[in-house]
């Protein structure tokens, strides 16, 4: 206990008699932890937006005009004999014309469908939903319904999803690229800070040795520097994130979802809970900062053990 | 048992810093080591402390075969070593009470060993009054006791001491000198390196003489070589003799 505490105490000396570079190398750290978990959000996010939106929307097909409703059946059975259909629902022409008055039409929906009476506009356009078991295989499955005589249109999630999927990519490329230059930049500050101790313990190493202390005795004051650095420069960011993700959530579902306007998104634009993100984000930033303070510092300080 | 058996010592620079020495210290022996600057005092220290490695030769110290020594076992060998510099090293961000603890600290040392240790070797040394003082609030006579008891705290079998009197004047000198003869008589080995004609011709202890990296002169013990005949210990300290 008597050493745990004495080598702590040393470590967090470090720090203090080393501020200015402990300040600069935890703020890269925290910048860089930062970064990744605001982009990691993003992704995960976005990730999750497209998850929802082909989940949620499904397969709409429709048919031409005057296919009858046994035909309708021999094609639903036919595709759900395809395989791989986790759900398939039909939609009437009526429930088509409730949905839409309900979407577009909001509290004015009687008042703004009385003009159309018995008319009913989306008359043809009764439909089949289809939900996959593997979204992976939906574009296959839509080339197969397009195979067929009676469909006339097949709508789905698909130009979506590709947007979506390609912003991603470009979150990961451009997170990579400026998490990758903080991290340099970090290592190097570190290993400057752990350099600064060392100078400043040059006597008290010297003297470690000759009584018989061991290299890793010698080594835990920094390493523990090191690793308080990456601490802090995690959990700092994390929190910060923390606060601003409970301000985004706040944001879109009373001021976003709750709005008429972006009634029809309800369902696919919604936050992933931050305990849920909240482990991968403590994971990575236990790995890049502590972890990266540990390594750093234990590799700096061997360079100086050498008595 | 300190065992110096044909040891010689080539630095990267091809200086020979060491020549084919031959040398025995038995345990609890008190030896002078003098010499002009550059004969080798140094090296042959930092031989004993493990800082440098022979590059011909034999050394053997406490059982240990130092030029097989394995890194990982340095520290527990140095642990039966007690160092004392002429700048006595303290640490000065401390008082004399953690500068003596420290030595127990780094080596793992329970504090309950340490609240009993260190008080002992306070009063051994004559510090007891002093602990809370700072090395900057303490005379140089002062500051080397604290040095010693730092050495001396976890009970090394040898104490090496570099110059200890080197910056002090002649009373201190003669109290520093007083205390490692006590040290001595307990049963540790000290080897005392030194320019002090003085305190050598005093001490009546054995002396050991080099020149050029050989030893030159051993009133313990039979040398030989040509140099042995021509430079007797008495002839020539070197340069720094007060």
């Amino acid at each position: 206990m008597s050493t745990f505490l004495y080598c702590l105490k040393s470590g967090l000396l470090n720090l203090k008699k080393n501020l200015l570079f402990s300040v600069a190398s935890t703020a890269t750290i925290a910048a860089c932890i930062f970064l990744f978990c605001l982009f990691f959000s993003v992704f995960a996010n976005v990730r999750s937006i497209a998850y929802q939106a082909e989940n949620t929307i499904g397969i709409s097909v429709f048919f031409n005009q005057g296919v009858s409703m046994e035909e309708k059946d021999a094609f639903r059975d036919d595709i759900i004999a395809h395989g791989g259909v986790k759900e398939i629902n039909y939609k009437s022409a009526e429930e088509a014309w409730e949905g839409f008055k309900e979407d577009y039409f909001g509290d004015n929906a009687d008042e703004l469908a009385a003009a159309f009476a018995d008319d009913n506009p989306l008359a043809e356009s009764d439909s089949y939903e289809i939900f996959m078991n593997d979204i992976s295989e939906q574009q296959a499955e839509v080339d197969y319904i397009r195979s067929f005589d009676i469909v006339r249109e097949v709508n789905y999630a698909n130009s979506v999803v590709d947007s979506l999927n390609k912003l991603n990519q470009a979150i990961v490329i451009v997170s990579a690229a400026m998490i990758g230059i903080l991290f340099a930049i970090s290592v190097f500050l570190i290993s400057n800070t752990i350099n600064l101790a060392a100078h400043f313990r040059k006597r008290e190493n010297e003297i470690m040795k000759l009584i018989g202390a061991t290299n890793g005795m010698i080594r835990a004051p920094f390493v523990v520097e090191g690793s308080f650095i990456g601490l802090v420069g995690t959990i700092v960011p994390i929190g910060l994130m923390y606060v601003i993700y409970r301000h985004a959530e706040e944001y879109i579902s009373e001021k976003l979802i709750l709005s008429d306007s972006f009634n029809s998104l309800k369902d696919i634009i919604s936050l992933i809970p931050f305990r849920e993100i909240l482990p991968v984000m403590l994971g990575v930033g236990a790995v890049l900062g502590v972890g990266m303070g540990f390594v750093v510092s234990f590799v700096t300080i061997s360079k100086h053990l050498k008595v | 048992m300190i065992e110096f058996r044909d040891v010689s010592k080539t630095y990267e620079t091809g200086n020979r810093a060491l020549r084919n020495i031959t040398l025995r210290i038995k345990d609890g022996e008190f030896v002078f080591v003098v010499g002009r600057s550059g004969s080798g005092k140094s090296t042959l220290m930092k031989l004993i402390t493990r800082e440098l490695k022979a590059t011909e030769g034999r050394l053997i110290v406490n059982g240990n075969e130092l030029n097989t020594l394995k890194p990982r076992d340095i520290p527990r060998y140095r642990r039966g070593l007690g160092v004392i510099f002429q700048d006595f090293r303290l640490l000065n961000d401390r008082n004399v009470y953690e500068n003596i603890a420290f030595a127990q600290r780094v080596i793992g040392a329970s504090a309950g060993k340490i609240r009993d240790n260190v008080p002992k070797i306070l009063r051994l040394t004559g510090l007891s009054a002093k602990y809370k003082n700072m090395p900057n609030q303490l005379s140089g006579g002062e500051q080397q006791r604290v040095a010693i008891a730092r050495a001396l705290i976890n009970q090394p079998s040898v104490i090496l001491a570099d110059e200890p009197t080197g910056n002090l004047d002649e009373k201190n000198s003669e109290e520093i000198m007083n205390l490692l003869y006590e040290i001595n008589a307990m049963g540790t080995t000290v080897i005392v390196i030194t320019h002090s004609r003085e305190i050598v011709e005093a001490s009546g202890k054995r002396v050991v003489v080099m020149n050029k990296g050989r030893i030159v002169s051993d009133s313990g013990e039979q040398t030989t070589g040509v140099e042995a005949e021509t430079v007797p210990w008495e002839y020539d300290y070197g340069e720094g003799m007060k």
